[in-house]
């Protein structure tokens, strides 16, 4: 479904990507896990067309999307910031993306209610975004990106921010959310056991590369250099 | 990313504002320090005995006003900021109304409950900034995490060495910078020094403003005003420099508060909310009885032509009018330098020349206007200087009021926006544009805010046929016999009334919980 074939971004001379590939089918959850710098966010963002990539291409359902305007993409991102418009309320939030693509106010109402139903937040759906705490500001982003339906979503680091007891929860929450939806999706985080939790097939980056990818038993069993051995702290069999 | 460079948007964003702030407030300042050469300026200024208990008096009783206000918001503080009660919000407005008033209003006030004199004035510095300590230091106060007092508690230390030990050691920083704008306020006082001195007693402020209009002795006038001018950008280069350090500390987002304990804690929690409350309603319910003494003269005059008198209703309109066209300027050259400033970041020359104004005291820049603005048109005589020296007092306040709101445009929202869909054109009309309007309308209504109470700038620059509210009370108050001062009670209630509901307008639309200052 998406095909990410050999792109580099450089921010100056430095290269944040430097010819990394991936593929993602349809419905897969793929966890992107690196340590930091590795260029994971970068990865997201240039599949979301906020970074112009110098060369390599990406591929949707076999269309080149070079040249193609973020806002004509059509997928989700969840910021690492969340990034909340502080002058919309909850429901305008998650509105926003239905709104975009034209969708009939009743039509939008219903979906809005739908999703944040499913984070919990109905209650909260007239508050100010900056009234809420950290955990229901990521529930909020999390609906805001799910609620257009996108086939692919992107999600940064989505439980970073929050303290282990909620990200557990709130990491099955989101799987079953995934799920729900059917939808593709892409899983940053630096934290082995939340990356095996969710995902179907883990890819691992390291200096703008994707060096390996599988499911997290396969990459344990068989890492395919001693820097993966090193990174996943597993074992080699002797 | 691609930085998108508007270089004509930039030119005019930064052009403006220079040439606005040039002309209206350096240019008069060279002129204030070219005067203050001639003369004996500097040599009376520093030698004269009147001048030296002039300097030393607004040294000491600033001084003594800042200390009674922290003493008396203290306790207040730690009621508002330790726990949740019911009409906690409430509590918090009322606390702030007395630090929007007017100065001649709280001046008034105080006259229609105390004799003029020396304790007046304190106890009304007091009443007008109390406010400041309680929202500066209770926003802090209110995130230091309340179980580390318990376990200062738990490890056997008393209330009051958990204070001195765990809780004010935290929040010292806060403390430093409230005192510091207290300070600066009670240093720079004018308005309030003017009605409840009586003449007797004298600021700097109120020299500087006496020796240019009743003795026209200008150059002293002048060397006092660069004095002044000098002192008070000193304050408040430390007062920014504690805020800074104020702001390194790393605090918890608000906890929530428990309700006080029952038995000591709550009664003592009562016992404060009555006493400060009930002090800070004195004055007010103080003035609109004054207004209503005589059965409702003050109130008829308002409404009745008085041969003697500048009629009250025109000054109400115009001082309406000024504020309209006082915060479209500031609102205009506020918000051009403001998205400068949110574009090329805060701190540099620019910025200090914005905050100028407010290190400015607004004596020094009435009589700035009339020393300076004779060329190239002689707008004196004109009522444009009111809302032009409105506009200049204001302007810091507008810049402050929307660089929050405007740089909270972050370049993640507009991605956001992309991503979700929205076209260039769409994210800025969805995003941008309601942030922005929403920020222009905050600094208008802060402006006229200003506008509306301003009385330093305004003496020198009205005209008696086009005089403003606050200028009119005071001269209301100098009249002799109860029926005149009961017409300056009624037209403080309205001034009050005014300014009120603006601040309430601003509240619902900035709707998050931000300090003035």
């Amino acid at each position: 479904m998406l095909v990410v074939e050999d792109v580099s971004v450089h921010f100056g001379e430095k290269a944040a990507l430097d010819g990394a590939s991936l593929e993602i089918g349809p419905g897969e959850v793929v966890a992107l896990l690196g340590p930091s710098g590795s260029g994971k966010s970068t990865l997201l963002r240039a599949i979301a067309g906020l970074e112009t990539i110098e060369s390599g291409r990406i591929l949707f359902n076999g269309k080149d999307l070079t040249g193609v305007p973020v806002h004509e993409r059509g997928f989700g991102l969840m910021f690492q910031s969340y990034a909340l418009f502080p002058h919309l309320s909850v429901a305008d939030n998650v509105a926003f993306g239905l709104r975009m693509k034209n969708v009939a106010d009743d039509d939008v109402r219903a979906r809005v209610a739908e999703v944040l139903g499913w984070v919990g937040l109905e209650q909260f759906a007239l508050r100010r975004v900056d009234r809420l705490s950290g955990g229901e500001q990521q529930r909020v982003a999390l609906a805001r990106t799910l609620a257009p339906r996108p086939p692919l979503v992107m999600l940064d680091e989505p439980v970073g921010a929050l303290d282990r007891m909620l990200r557990e929860r709130l990491v099955e929450d989101i799987g079953g959310l995934l799920d729900r939806e059917g939808a593709a999706a892409i899983y940053v985080t630096h934290d082995h056991e939340e990356a095996r939790a969710i995902s179907d097939r883990v890819a691992i980056m390291r200096d703008g590369k994707v060096v390996q990818s599988g499911p997290y038993q396969t990459l344990a069993t068989a890492p395919a250099t001693p820097w993966v051995t090193e990174f996943l702290g597993v074992k080699p069999r002797t | 990313m691609k930085a998108r460079s508007r270089p004509a948007g930039t030119a005019l964003a930064l052009g403006l504002p220079v040439l606005f702030l040039g002309y209206f407030f350096l240019y008069p300042l060279i002129r204030i320090l070219w005067l203050s050469l001639s003369g004996e300026g500097w040599t009376d200024a520093f030698t004269r005995p009147r001048f030296i208990e002039a300097a030393w008096f607004t040294l000491w009783q600033a001084s003594l006003s800042t200390v009674l206000t922290v003493v008396a918001a203290l306790p207040l503080t730690w009621v508002v900021s330790r726990f949740n009660f019911r009409g906690k919000a409430l509590v918090r407005a009322f606390v702030t109304v007395p630090f929007v008033l007017p100065t001649v209003v709280v001046g008034a006030a105080f006259l229609s409950v105390f004799d003029a004199g020396l304790w007046a004035l304190i106890a009304a510095h007091v009443f007008y900034n109390v406010a400041v300590v309680v929202r500066t230091v209770g926003g802090v106060w209110s995130r230091i995490d309340p179980t580390m007092e318990d376990a200062a508690a738990v490890l056997g230390a008393s209330p009051i060495r958990r204070f001195r030990m765990i809780v004010l050691p935290l929040i010292r920083p806060a403390l430093a910078s409230a005192s510091a704008i207290v300070f600066l306020f009670c240093f720079t006082s004018f308005g309030t020094v003017l009605v409840l001195g009586q003449g007797r007693l004298r600021t700097l402020e109120v020299e500087i403003y006496q020796q240019a209009v009743n003795f026209l002795d200008l150059p002293v006038a002048a060397a006092l005003s660069l004095i002044q001018l000098a002192t008070v950008t000193a304050m408040l280069v430390v007062s920014a420099r504690t805020q800074k350090r104020a702001s390194a500390l790393t605090l918890a987002s608000e906890t929530r508060l428990p309700g006080p304990r029952p038995g000591g804690q709550r009664r003592s929690a009562w016992a404060i909310l009555t006493v400060s409350l009930g002090l800070l309603a004195v004055p007010l319910i103080g003035l609109v009885g004054a207004s209503l003494a005589g059965r409702g003269v003050g109130w008829r005059s308002l409404l009745t032509d008085t041969p003697s008198a500048v009629d009250p209703l025109p000054a109400i309109a115009n001082s309406l009018g000024y504020a309209i066209v006082a915060s479209l300027i500031a609102v205009v050259v506020g918000g051009l330098a403001a998205s400068w400033l949110s574009d090329h970041g805060a701190g540099g020359w620019f910025d200090l020349l914005l905050m100028l104004p407010l290190g400015t005291s607004a004596v020094t820049i009435g009589f700035g206007f009339l020393l300076a603005l004779d060329r190239p048109i002689d707008l004196r005589g004109t009522a444009a200087l009111v809302p032009l020296a409105h506009a200049l007092v204001a302007i810091p306040f507008v810049v402050r009021a929307t660089l929050p709101l405007l740089r909270s445009i972050k370049r993640e929202l507009r991605e956001a926006a992309a991503v979700l869909g929205a076209s260039p054109a769409r994210v800025w009309r969805e995003i941008d544009l309601p942030i922005v309007t929403r920020a222009l309308a905050v600094g208008a209504g802060f402006a006229a805010v200003v506008s509306l109470g301003e009385f330093g700038a305004t003496s020198f620059v009205v005209r008696p046929a086009s005089t403003t509210v606050p200028a009119l009370i005071f001269r209301y108050l100098g009249r002799p016999g109860s029926s005149n001062f009961a017409t300056a009670m009624a037209l403080a209630v309205v001034l009050a009334a005014m300014t009120a509901i603006i601040v309430l307008l601003i509240d619902r639309v900035r709707g998050a919980e931000t300090g003035m200052f």
